[in-house]
């Protein structure tokens, strides 16, 4: 999987409380490609 | 995954059609991660959320998986703390064994 993959797509970040937060997700794909939607970072507890 | 955020996703996929949506996780556990791969792939495994039954069939990644497409100071900013904390091999395998298992 290249960059490419990642171009006109339209990216939903979930992020978790215990691991990666949402706009941790996002601003990681900001510099691979894509449109982030939207971001969200959940609690499993 | 919780009930918001499937909701969220079914609209987003029936919106841009599903062929163009991706979802990115952060799960901190393997397990949580592997069932909301799940979740947007086959449909709520739970029986409970508004994916009851929805097939989606999504891409679906974990951040730990992109990490060569990533800016390298981007990542070692935003993510290379939580990858010495977690279990990043546990992550990517358990990844790896839903799409598989769901087909994708």
């Amino acid at each position: 999987m290249d960059k490419s993959f990642f171009a006109n797509k339209k990216i939903c970040a979930l992020g978790d409380r215990d691991g990666i937060p949402g706009p941790a997700i996002a601003e990681c794909m900001k510099t691979v490609g894509g449109e982030v939607l939207f971001t969200s970072t959940e609690c499993f507890v | 995954m919780d009930m918001a955020n499937q909701a969220r996703i079914k609209e987003t996929a029936e919106k841009y059609g599903a062929e163009n949506v991706v979802v990115i996780l952060g799960g901190g556990e393997a397990e949580s991660a592997g069932l909301t791969a799940e979740t947007v792939i086959s449909g709520d495994p739970t029986y409970a959320g508004p994916l009851t039954n929805v097939a989606l069939g999504l891409d679906v990644y974990h951040i730990f998986e992109l990490k060569d497409l990533i800016d390298e100071a981007v990542y070692e900013e935003q993510i290379s703390m939580m990858e010495m904390v977690l279990d990043m091999d546990g992550i990517i395998s358990e990844m790896e064994e839903i799409r598989k298992s769901c087909g994708k």
